[in-house]
């Protein structure tokens, strides 16, 4: 990034615009400290044009090297012995990025027991599984996992992994990123690929939803990213496709962890992150007593509850409940904010949803900017008439 | 009536002691960002700094632990030099030491170089029994520098950490950790490093005496000659990944807005369920 | 001149801020509407050291200043005046003097427990015939051996009733009139005291307002603060820092309805726009923002004084006249902003308004406080 001197007027709009704080005013001049990482957000924000966004650093990474990666890979994260849905999304997304980079599509299966999965894998558009089956895979384990993708990758170097953004592949992914020293984007919301150099462009919020950044990996491989689960939708699964299964042999390895059991199963009312239907609440609800229409709606509906930060913090509802930017990402089908303003740490946690419902007080509440039906109306009054309106309609 | 219940003395014999380090970052309150609608650009400009809200829940958690069984919690950043102030509000709640990593090369780093820095940092701390990071700071929002720390350090971690059982001294520790269908106990012996969303009842406050303990205390501040690293791995050299466009996000118009009083509204809602094969499948 | 506070005081006053919300402000308009008083909120105020502050580490404080004090004062009232005022009170009223004037022993025996919040102080100055005449004690106190036996009555006695440890004026020589006045330290469930009615207040209904009775009451010849023939001196001297403390209170009260009031003005509609914008409301914000952040000036200065060791009776004066008048003009004019649901209990201001007049009354009337400046200018 390069500053005009000539052309600067030191109206310091650049250092205002910067996310990391990397620009200060001398003299009446702009100029940038180390922490600039060439994002260009201030060569949007001068309306002088004396700033030109960099096109990057060259750190090294041998362009020979880096070509002989090939292949876009995808992680099969499994709950209950199944295939977890974002894996299935994360097929359909990287079916798309394979083709347009013509290269193959391939599935990665840590587990137990699981070769009966593969024509699931390939009815998504996989072309390729690296089936890695052993006992020691049959719980998520960190030290494992890590050191059997490592292996993996070393082995078949893919150009590309994608790994769904959940509990535990957001466990795995910065460890075996680290391991294998490449760059990791976390929570992406899109995915393409840049004309320009070819590479994967990966799209993400940061700021707690304030601002996007897209991301670039050029001198590393793999390049590896994490999606949250909803973000994309499967495909129609192709029950006639066919592909190639590779049973890769890993290398024995201990844990360091022993997983010892499980306790505390959420209710079903909790799993914010697989949950279909959320009915969410908000201060607007009033006062904590008014919190059951919440819970009674969405057992109703089947599903689960949620709430925004400022309930919890005044401790109207159990942080586990919370969603948000600090709280958790959901992508239900159905969210019914109610009595919500909308805080863009809140939006930032829910607005994947399909569909939104928004009920407040407030008719310039920032909730009406990402719902896709709004009443304006006391939540008091609405959510009572909803819920009969519902009885009536499953009696 | 004060809350420190410290140990008055920690004699390794007699209890657990425990060198902890937390990592902790300072951020800007991004609750109270704007964007410039004209340039659609960022406006950082008079928002506040706080300590990342996911590192004071990780340092409750080293606080509780050494409040309970002895020992002594550092607390570590990597940032400007403005960063003290965050160290220094650690301090007040209770930590016993603060270091920040500051210098020039470590700047316009990612999370691979900035978990690079940063374990050099501890290595430089020395021993320690853990490591307790918030899971993610509320700017970068990418959950990845603790695990990272974990690889460079070559020690297990455990990732969305809600409690801590501390056996006898030397025993493995029992880790509760969240998952999306509930909590599972992982045993593991130190040193281990841990991220935290949430703890317990939240951070605590500074006492007024820990306020004035903190404005006193030092503040050790290490440059890149303090610590041992490879120069090619820092900053944004050492960077991986790469910003190529930051940009707003879009915003969605056309909210279909329901007319009518409650009733009226409540059955359009009824409809629109239906029509989504929400409710009337015999669900 | 520096009018910045300094990164401690800032960090000191964000703790606070976020105690009053999480643990004081919940329940204020309840405590209100039930006049409640709270002793678990005193104690958790204790727990976090502010009970402390100005008071020397040998006695269980933190050695900081009365500048941080009065912060503390002013953000605990911006949550619940009533809260503010138990705290002031024990603080400066009762803590205080036994720090200026208490033996090794009295320090160590009850300037401590105050201090470290684990007691409450009360002061027992105002009589039914005694408030702006406060020379006029009918309360006496007789020597007899190694004791002083107390009787009379004391009115209108913030934390009566609830405090542990009271600091009483009574009289030991009539006929010397006020250098015949001596201050004592009185503890609760000592035999012959005992508690009479409990005010009704307009506001801070959440702080406890007792009468004390006292008949034979028995102390130790050691409970006397002073000489005798302090007392009057030691409760003037008293009440000048008391001063700035309820100056703290009245600012704390007004900055809280100037913020409510400027978020209702953005919010609330009419005629298609946000009411800040007409002029007739956005002027009246303006002025009362004015009158805050002069109160806010003459209450840190005289804190300042009072820090320095200089003397600060006038500042003190003019802070408590000046912050109290304002706090009263800020909640009237908050509650107009407000229209309709000003008036309404469903909404904070007027809670505001009724504790604001008390601050024009206690520790002093205004008028006593104009007694003291124009006495300190025509000298």
């Amino acid at each position: 990034m390069k500053i005009n001197s000539e052309l600067c007027s030191g109206c310091g709009a650049c250092a205002a615009a910067c996310p990391f704080g990397a620009l200060v005013i001398k003299g009446n001049k702009a100029e940038k400290t180390d922490a600039c990482t060439d994002c260009g957000a201030c060569a949007s924000a001068c309306s002088f044009e004396a700033i030109q966004a960099g096109s990057g650093s060259d750190n090294g990474g041998d362009a020979h090297d880096l070509n002989s990666y090939k292949g876009v890979w995808v992680y099969l994260e499994l709950k209950d012995r199944q295939l977890r849905g974002v894996a299935l999304e994360l097929l359909a997304q990287g079916r798309k990025l394979a083709d347009e980079m013509g290269q193959e599509l391939a599935g990665v299966l840590l587990g137990d027991n699981v070769a009966d999965l593969a024509n699931e894998v390939f009815a998504n558009g996989a072309d390729r599984l690296y089936l890695v089956e052993d006992p020691c895979y049959g719980r998520y384990d960190a030290d494992q996992y890590t050191a059997a993708m490592t292996e993996l990758i070393n082995t078949y170097r893919p150009a590309v992994i994608l790994l769904g953004a959940t509990h535990n592949g957001r466990d795995l992914a910065p460890r075996v990123a680290a391991r294998i020293k490449t760059g990791l984007t976390a929570d992406c919301t899109g995915l393409s690929i840049d004309t320009e150099t070819g590479l994967v462009a990966w799209t993400r919020p940061a700021f707690g939803g304030n601002i996007m950044a897209t991301i670039l990996c050029p001198n590393h491989r793999p390049q590896m990213g994490t999606v949250r689960p909803r973000v994309f939708k499967r495909a129609e699964p192709d029950c006639g496709r066919t592909g190639t299964i590779v049973r890769a042999k890993t290398k024995a390895t201990t844990s360091r962890v022993k997983w010892i059991k499980s306790i505390k199963s959420l209710k079903e009312s909790v799993n914010l992150e697989d949950a279909e239907i959320i009915v969410a609440g908000g201060r607007g609800m009033g006062k904590p007593e008014s919190f059951a229409l919440v819970s009674e709606l969405a057992e109703l509906l089947g599903g689960a509850v949620g709430a925004s930060r400022a309930v919890v913090d005044a401790g109207w509802m159990p942080a586990d409940h919370q969603v948000g930017q600090t709280g958790k990402t959901v992508a239900p089908r159905v969210y019914i904010a109610c009595g919500i303003s909308g805080a863009i740490q809140h939006l930032a946690g829910m607005q994947g949803s399909d569909v939104i419902v928004a009920i407040n007080r407030d008719a310039s509440a920032p909730i009406f900017t990402v719902a896709h039906y709004g009443i304006v109306g006391d939540v008091n009054e609405v959510l009572p008439a909803l819920i009969n309106e519902i009885r009536c309609a499953t009696a | 009536m004060e809350q420190d219940v410290r140990p008055k003395t920690a004699d390794p014999r007699e209890e657990r002691t425990l060198k902890i380090v937390v990592c902790v970052k300072q951020v800007p309150d991004t609750t109270e960002v704007k964007i410039d609608p004209k340039t659609n650009t960022l406006m950082r400009q008079g928002v506040p700094s706080i300590v990342n809200p996911h590192d004071k829940h990780a340092l409750e958690m080293a606080l509780s632990l050494r409040d309970q069984l002895g020992g002594s919690v550092t607390v570590l950043s990597m940032g400007p030099m403005q960063s003290q102030e965050a160290l220094r509000e650690c301090l007040a709640m209770g930590a016993d030491h603060a270091v920040l990593l500051s210098d020039r090369a470590f700047g316009g780093a990612d999370t691979l170089a900035t978990s690079y820095t940063l374990a050099a940092g501890i290595r430089k701390i020395g021993e320690f029994d853990l490591i307790i990071c918030g899971k993610q700071a509320i700017d970068g929002d990418t959950a990845q520098v603790g695990p990272e720390m974990a690889e460079h350090l070559g020690i297990p971690h455990i990732t969305y950490a809600s409690q801590v059982e501390a056996g006898a001294d030397g025993a493995p520790v029992r880790v509760h950790r969240d998952g999306e269908e509930g909590t599972e106990i992982l045993e593991v012996k130190l040193p281990v490093l841990l991220t935290v969303t949430h703890y317990g009842d939240g951070p605590r406050l500074p006492v007024v005496k820990g306020i004035r303990r903190a404005f006193r205390a030092e503040v050790d501040v290490w440059s890149v000659n303090d610590v041992e690293v490879d120069r090619n791995v820092l900053g944004l050299k050492g960077s991986p990944t790469q910003v190529r466009r930051i940009f707003s996000p879009d915003k969605r118009c056309g909210c279909e807005m329901i007319p009518g009083d409650a009733c009226a509204a409540a059955s359009v809602v009824a409809t629109k369920l239906r029509e989504l094969r929400i409710i009337g499948v015999g669900s | 001149m520096d009018f910045k506070l300094t990164a401690e005081q800032e960090m000191l006053r964000k703790t606070v801020q976020e105690f009053a919300a999480k643990e004081v402000a919940p329940t204020a308009a309840q405590r209100d509407e039930d006049e409640q008083f709270s002793r678990d909120i005193y104690n958790k105020v204790g727990a976090l050291g502010l009970t402390g502050i100005p008071f020397p580490e040998e006695y269980g404080g933190a050695g900081w200043d009365n500048l941080t004090y009065i912060i503390a004062v002013e953000e605990l009232s911006r949550a619940c005046a009533s809260t503010g005022i138990t705290f002031s009170a024990s603080i400066s009223l009762a803590a205080w003097p036994i720090l200026a004037y208490g033996t090794p022993e009295q320090k160590k025996q009850f300037l401590t427990p105050l201090a470290d919040g684990s007691k409450l102080g009360a002061f027992g100055l105002t009589e039914s015939g005694a408030g702006t005449d406060a020379a006029a004690q009918q309360t006496i106190a007789t020597a007899d051996g190694d004791n002083y036996i107390l009787n009379g009555v004391k009115t209108f006695i913030t934390n009566g009733g609830e405090a542990e440890i009271y600091v009483i004026m009574a009289m030991t020589d009539r006929s010397k009139g006020t250098r015949g006045i001596s201050a004592f330290i009185v503890e609760k469930d000592t035999p012959g005291f005992t508690f009479g009615a409990v005010e009704r207040k307009m506001g801070i209904r959440a702080s406890a307002t007792q009468e004390l009775i006292f008949r034979d009451c028995r102390i130790p010849k050691t409970n006397l603060l002073g000489r005798e023939g302090d007392g009057f001196k030691i409760a003037m001297a008293t009440l000048d820092g008391g001063r700035i403390g309820v100056a703290a209170q009245a600012l704390g009260i007004a900055q809280r309805a100037l913020d409510e009031a400027v978020k209702y003005a953005k919010e609330r509609r009419q005629f298609g726009k946000p009411i800040s914008s007409f002029q007739g409301i956005s002027f009246m914000l303006a002025d009362m923002a004015t009158q805050v952040e002069a109160a806010r000036l003459l209450t840190y200065r005289a804190a300042y004084q009072k820090d320095q060791g200089q003397p600060y009776s006038k500042e003190a004066a003019m802070a408590k006249m000046f912050a109290s008048d304002a706090a009263m003009q800020v909640t009237t004019n908050a509650v107009q902003v407000f229209g309709g649901y000003g008036y309404s209990r469903e909404y904070p201001v007027e809670r505001l308004m009724r504790d604001a007049k008390i601050t024009q009354i206690y520790e002093g009337t205004n008028q006593v406080q104009q007694m003291v400046v124009s006495a300190a200018i025509l000298r």
